[in-house]
This record gives C-alpha cells, sequence and structure tokens, in this order.
C-alpha cells in the first residue's frame, strides 16, 4: 500500500495493513483463490460493468437520492444534514448493492447455487430477491433468535423462494449463521457460491463488497458537488460488519478535508459488556476468515454481542475498518440502544422517514454533532435502510412513548 | 527423530497403520477428559490429536462443536490443555500427541508463548484448521523452527497444481480430509480413498491419514489397509455425549477405542 493513498488496500495476501487475510479451512481455500482471480478479470471487464450499471439503475432503482433533511437541520439548528437514501432501494436497503455484484460473479463462475448468511434478514431477501431474479437456487442461514425477531423477512424470503435454515447454535444470531454458513459452503463447495452480506470474511470478499458498495459514497461525490458545489465536511454511517459504512467511505478517504465517522452499536453500554462495539470493546483476534477486532475473552474465545438492532449484532467488523481504526482516518464511536431508538424517533417526527434500527445508531451520533457545527458545515449520514422489518422491536421499546405522543 | 516419526517409523516396520484418535481438551470435564487422555495408549491409540476448544468451530459438525461447548462450559483453556498434555507425559514419553484447533485462541495466549510452552509441555506437533499455507508465517515457520510438526489437512479440493503448496509447510504426516465437508459428515468411498493416497504418494513421503465419517472398527479397517494412518474423532466424541456419566464417558471411549484398535491392527493380516 503507498503513504499517499488509503484506497488501494488490501495488498496480495488479502492484509489492510495487519488486518484482513484468508484463515479459513484448506477446503474452501482453492475456491476463494479462483473467486479472487475471476473477480479481478470482472472488475476490469467492460461487459461486466455495463451489466452491473443496468441492473444497478434499472433494478435496484439508482442513483438513490440525497436528500436535503430541512427539518432535521432546523431543528438542531447547526450542520446541514443530508440523509443518502439506501432506504429507497429495492428491498429497502444498500445490501442489494453487493447482492447484485455477486450474482452477476455467481454466473460468470457457472455456480447455481447461492448460499447467504443474515442477521437482520435484510441480506437474506436481498440475496434471495437476486436469486429469484437470475434463477437460482438459494439457501439462507439464519439464527433463531433472529428468527423470531425478524418474522416478516423470513417470510419475505420464503415468498421470494429461498430456503431459510434456522441456526440454533450459540445464541442464534449472525455469527452463528455465519458458522453455519461456512460449514454449508464447506460440505457443497464446489455447486455453491456464498454470496457474504458484509465487508468481511475472507479475502476477496472485504475488498468485493466494498468495491460493489462504493456506488455509495461515488454518488454522493457527484450528489453534492452538483447541490453544493463542494465536498461534504463529514460523513456518518452505522457498522455492524460496515459494508454501507466502507462504501460511503471508500471514495473519500484520501480526501483530508472529510471527517469520517463510523458508530457502533454500544447496546446497553461499553461498560456493561452487554454490547456489540468490537473496536471500542474488542481486541484483535481471528474469526469467518479474517483478522480484525473481535468481542471475545482473555482467551480467545468469542463472546456474544449485544444490539436492539439484529443488523448491528455481530462480534467483528469488517477488516478494512479495524485498519481504518488503527491508522486513525475513520473516528469510530459508540451508541446506546437508547441513543438509537431516541434519533430514531426524531426522524420519524421530522421527516417522515422510518428508519433502520441500524442507521438509527449513525442518526444518534450526527444529532450530536449537529448543533454543535456551523451551519455552513455539510454532513451525509447514509440511510442504510428503512425500518419497516423494525416495527416488533421498536414497538417492544417504545410503547410509553408512542402513548405519550398518541 | 521426533516422536511422529519414530512411531510411523515403527508402525511401517510392523506393517499396519496407525489409529490416530481424536478428542476434545476437557470434555465432559478436565478430571475424565484427562483420564480418557492417560488409557487411549493403552487402549490402542498409536497417536493421539487433543482438541482444544473453540467457540466457534466453523469446520466441525454438530458432535464436536457439541464437545466444545461441554469443554468451555467447564472453563477448559490453553492453560489447562498444556497442563493435561504434562499430566499424561508423566506417564507416557512415547505417543506423539498433536494438539488440533483454530488459531484465535492461540493468538489470544500469543504465538511464541504458545509454541514454547507446548514444546515445554511435550507436544510434538499443531494442526490448525483455519491457517491455510499463505499464512505459513504467522504460525506454521516458527513452529517448525521450534521443533514442533505442522500437520496440514488436504482435501479433494486441493488439487495438483496446489498440493505442493500445502505440502512444503508439511511435516508429520498429512492429514487428508477424505469429503469435502464438516467432520463427523458422511463417508468417502474406499476407491476415492484409494486414488487420492496414490495421488498423496507421488508428492510426498510423509505418512498419509485418512479422517472424516470413520466410526467403525470394519470401516477403520478398509482404510487401514490403504492409508498410513485412520483419524477417528466424532464417532469418539458421541460415546461422551451419550454416556450417563463422567465414568461411563471414560469407558465408553477407550472400548471404542479398543475396537477401532483391533480393526486397524488386523487389517492387513
Amino acid at each position: 500500500m503507498t503513504e499517499t493513498s488509503y484506497r488501494t488496500g488490501p495488498d496480495e495476501k488479502g492484509l489492510f495493513g495487519q488486518f484482513g487475510g484468508q484463515f479459513v479451512a484448506e477446503t474452501l481455500m482453492p475456491l476463494i483463490n479462483s473467486l479472487a482471480a475471476e473477480y479481478e478479470k470482472a472488475k476490469n471487464d467492460p461487459a461486466f460493468l455495463e451489466e452491473l450499471a443496468y441492473f444497478q439503475r434499472d433494478y435496484i432503482g439508482r442513483a438513490s437520492p440525497l436528500y436535503f433533511a430541512e427539518r432535521l437541520t432546523e431543528h438542531f439548528g447547526g450542520a446541514k444534514i443530508f440523509l443518502k437514501r439506501e432506504d429507497l432501494n429495492h428491498t429497502g436497503a444498500h445490501k442489494i448493492n453487493n447482492c447484485i455484484g455477486q450474482i452477476l460473479l455467481a454466473r460468470r463462475m457457472g455456480k447455481r447455487r447461492i448460499i447467504a448468511e443474515t442477521g437482520a434478514g435484510m441480506h437474506g431477501v436481498a440475496t434471495a430477491t437476486v436469486a429469484a431474479r437470475f434463477g437460482m437456487q438459494c439457501v439462507v442461514y439464519m439464527g433463531t433468535t433472529d428468527i423470531d425477531r425478524q418474522q416478516a423477512n423470513v417470510f419475505r424470503m420464503k415468498l421470494l423462494g429461498a430456503e431459510v435454515i434456522p441456526v440454533v447454535a450459540g445464541t442464534g444470531t449472525l455469527k452463528d449463521a455465519m458458522n453455519e454458513a461456512l460449514r454449508g459452503w464447506v460440505t457443497n463447495v464446489e455447486t455453491t457460491f456464498y454470496l457474504i452480506g458484509t465487508a468481511a470474511g475472507p479475502h476477496p470478499y472485504p475488498a468485493m463488497v466494498r468495491d460493489f458498495q462504493s456506488v455509495i459514497g461515488n454518488e454522493v461525490r457527484a450528489q453534492i458537488m452538483e447541490k453544493e458545489g463542494r465536498l461534504p465536511d463529514s460523513l456518518v454511517a452505522c457498522i455492524g460488519g460496515g459494508s454501507n459504512a466502507i462504501g460511503l467511505f471508500h471514495p473519500f478517504l484520501d480526501d483530508a478535508s472529510v471527517q469520517i465517522v463510523g458508530v457502533e452499536a454500544a447496546g446497553h453500554g461499553i461498560d456493561t459488556g452487554k454490547h456489540a462495539a468490537s473496536m471500542a470493546g474488542g481486541a484483535p483476534g481471528v474469526l469467518h476468515g479474517n483478522r480484525t477486532f473481535l468481542l471475545q475473552d482473555e482467551d480467545g474465545q468469542i463472546t456474544d454481542a449485544h444490539s436492539i438492532s439484529a443488523g448491528l449484532d455481530y462480534p467483528g467488523v469488517g477488516p478494512e475498518h479495524a485498519w481504518l481504526h488503527e491508522i486513525k482516518r475513520v473516528e469510530y464511536v459508540p451508541i446506546t440502544d437508547h441513543e438509537a431508538l431516541e434519533a430514531f424517533h426524531q426522524c420519524c417526527r421530522l421527516e417522515g422517514i422510518i428508519p433502520a434500527l441500524e442507521s438509527s445508531h449513525a442518526l444518534a451520533e450526527a444529532f450530536k454533532r449537529a448543533p454543535t457545527l456551523p451551519k455552513d458545515h455539510l454532513m451525509v449520514i447514509n440511510l442504510s435502510g428503512r425500518g419497516d422489518k423494525d416495527m416488533q422491536t421498536v414497538m417492544h421499546h417504545m410503547q410509553d412513548k408512542l402513548e405519550k405522543h398518541a | 527423530m521426533s516422536r511422529l516419526q519414530t512411531r510411523f517409523a515403527e508402525l511401517k516396520q510392523a506393517n499396519r497403520a496407525a489409529l490416530v484418535t481424536f478428542v476434545t481438551a476437557g470434555d465432559p470435564d478436565y478430571d475424565a477428559s484427562l483420564a480418557i487422555l492417560k488409557g487411549l495408549p493403552e487402549a490402542g491409540a498409536d497417536v493421539i490429536e487433543l482438541g482444544m476448544p473453540f467457540t466457534d468451530p466453523m469446520a466441525d459438525g454438530p458432535a464436536i462443536q457439541l464437545a466444545n461447548i461441554r469443554a468451555l462450559g467447564g472453563k477448559q483453556n490453553m492453560v489447562k490443555t498444556l497442563q493435561m498434555v504434562r499430566e499424561f507425559r508423566t506417564g507416557n514419553q512415547d505417543t506423539p500427541l498433536v494438539l488440533m484447533g483454530y488459531y484465535n485462541p492461540i493468538y489470544a495466549y500469543g504465538v511464541a508463548r504458545c509454541i514454547a510452552d507446548a514444546r515445554e509441555a511435550g507436544v510434538d506437533g499443531l494442526i490448525v484448521v483455519d491457517l491455510p499455507p499463505e499464512h505459513n508465517d504467522e504460525l506454521c515457520d516458527p513452529a517448525q523452527a521450534a521443533g514442533l510438526d505442522f500437520i496440514r489437512l488436504t482435501t479433494p479440493t486441493t488439487d495438483d497444481q496446489r498440493l505442493p503448496v500445502v505440502l512444503a509447510g508439511s511435516s508429520g504426516f498429512v492429514y487428508y480430509v477424505s469429503v469435502a465437508g464438516v467432520t463427523g459428515a458422511g463417508a468417502a468411498t474406499l476407491a476415492h480413498v484409494e486414488q487420492a493416497v496414490a495421488r498423496l504418494r507421488r508428492h510426498t513421503d510423509l505418512p498419509v491419514c485418512i479422517g472424516f465419517g470413520i466410526r467403525s472398527p470394519e470401516h477403520a479397517a478398509s482404510v487401514a489397509r490403504l492409508a498410513d494412518g485412520v483419524v477417528v474423532g466424532s464417532a469418539l466424541v458421541d460415546r461422551i455425549a451419550k454416556a450417563a456419566g463422567k465414568e461411563q464417558a471414560v469407558g465408553d471411549v477407550l472400548g471404542l477405542c479398543r475396537e477401532l484398535a483391533e480393526g486397524v491392527r488386523g487389517a492387513r493380516r
């Protein structure tokens, strides 16, 4: 990696500094290496890029708007707040950007069977959607805890023709679904393409998912230039694995004037131990094919993550974020369940937009900062997905508040 | 000669395959696990693989996942696993013992510290499932430099182009995972095993041991006719899961080990 750019990683071993790599069983290595080679070819193939652009535009509905949130801006009385509307994408979140890219790659490689893991279900739905569109068999691994709290998305996946496999191991959340997906992949490696949902896992996934999600940041660059004639002053996005965030951040990493903030899920609070903030409350380690920050005990055993948002409930983070944290190019901060819910409510009431609980973490941090910033400060928040899927969770947690406002 | 080299040389002399047994350290608890470990050589195990428990054993099937959970429930960790090896070595200096597991607990313990302490405790080699040759510099190279063998898994997906890369960092023996799948899953056909052994022998002089899906003495015997060693794990670990109590667990595991040893020892007669 050169010293002049933050955008050239990973290196030939799939490493961003000490993070990333290919830590998987031998059975998977030949396939992962052929995937890396195929992706290198595809991303330089004009026909592939043209087809990708076509599906981004006519199937996903891109470009997604960069919306000036006038009411939020007025309310907080500081920074000029823009929302990047990934919630308006087909299937309701940024996840589809990556799924379209990977399914086109799967087709190039001659694979007919797609497997995926999902936490909140948005990646599962996006995967089931593209599998249906391209006529492929689809199997989605999902923890039983997440199945309980995301019934609507489970039903959607089934409507789209996917088989949802409940994972009972561990806490029945995203981490366990990913273990089971890796087991499923090892068992069917010749026929199966593993469509990983975030910018994590073994190389080339972190770089590949980042590239497919970078459409977000690339659009923001063009859109804010058109609206404001200059780059934004700050970017804010939530981090679970971190694919929506890296997609927004990556095109701006070399712009020193752009302040970049990633928001981790602090659950009940970092000091309670019940959180999903692997950078604020974890340590470097190796899991799911990459070295990154992980929630773990002193023996290297992975500990449970907690977040009100099923999508952030993962004990690790994408390796490029781990590196950007270590070199301090991006500032990573924790936001609690409670703070995220407050921000969720403000966004609903002031903008008529029901955000995903994941995105509400980014909103909460942005709302803390906005009042302290000058009126000409341009702040872009990635609204990574819509909140329809979170109605049950929010109803449960906000019953009192909703009654007060009724 | 290392303990592994000595053992495989002796077995070659005797014209029989090795029985390689896998159990998880601390399963069902420390004491019962130590009793199993101490009893295995007498029950016919020629080489012992001792699992280092991990919360997320991505390449293991349900039997070994549950063994990990039981062991972690008893707070088994690297310190206790190495202590278990030391206690085993007080009564046994001949049986090769290899630690098997995933990288993160080793990484958390400290690679240099792990290598030094494993050597001192009497460990002969390491099998780390999620460390492919692409990351040899992490642990494989320093372990071998310190005199620990690094045993590699090769699989049906490891093609002729890749095989030399995998074998370059291998020592002790080669563990051929005969099915693309998780531990305890279905077994490969004997024709596949025969072909695979022949292919491996073209690339290496190291002993070839076959694992995954071998559950019965008859099955072990048929594989023992083709390879230098037969690895059995899930079937032994299942006996612990099914036992009514710890004493029975110890007895049942060692009982199955005796039956498997009989199968392996009678295979080429």
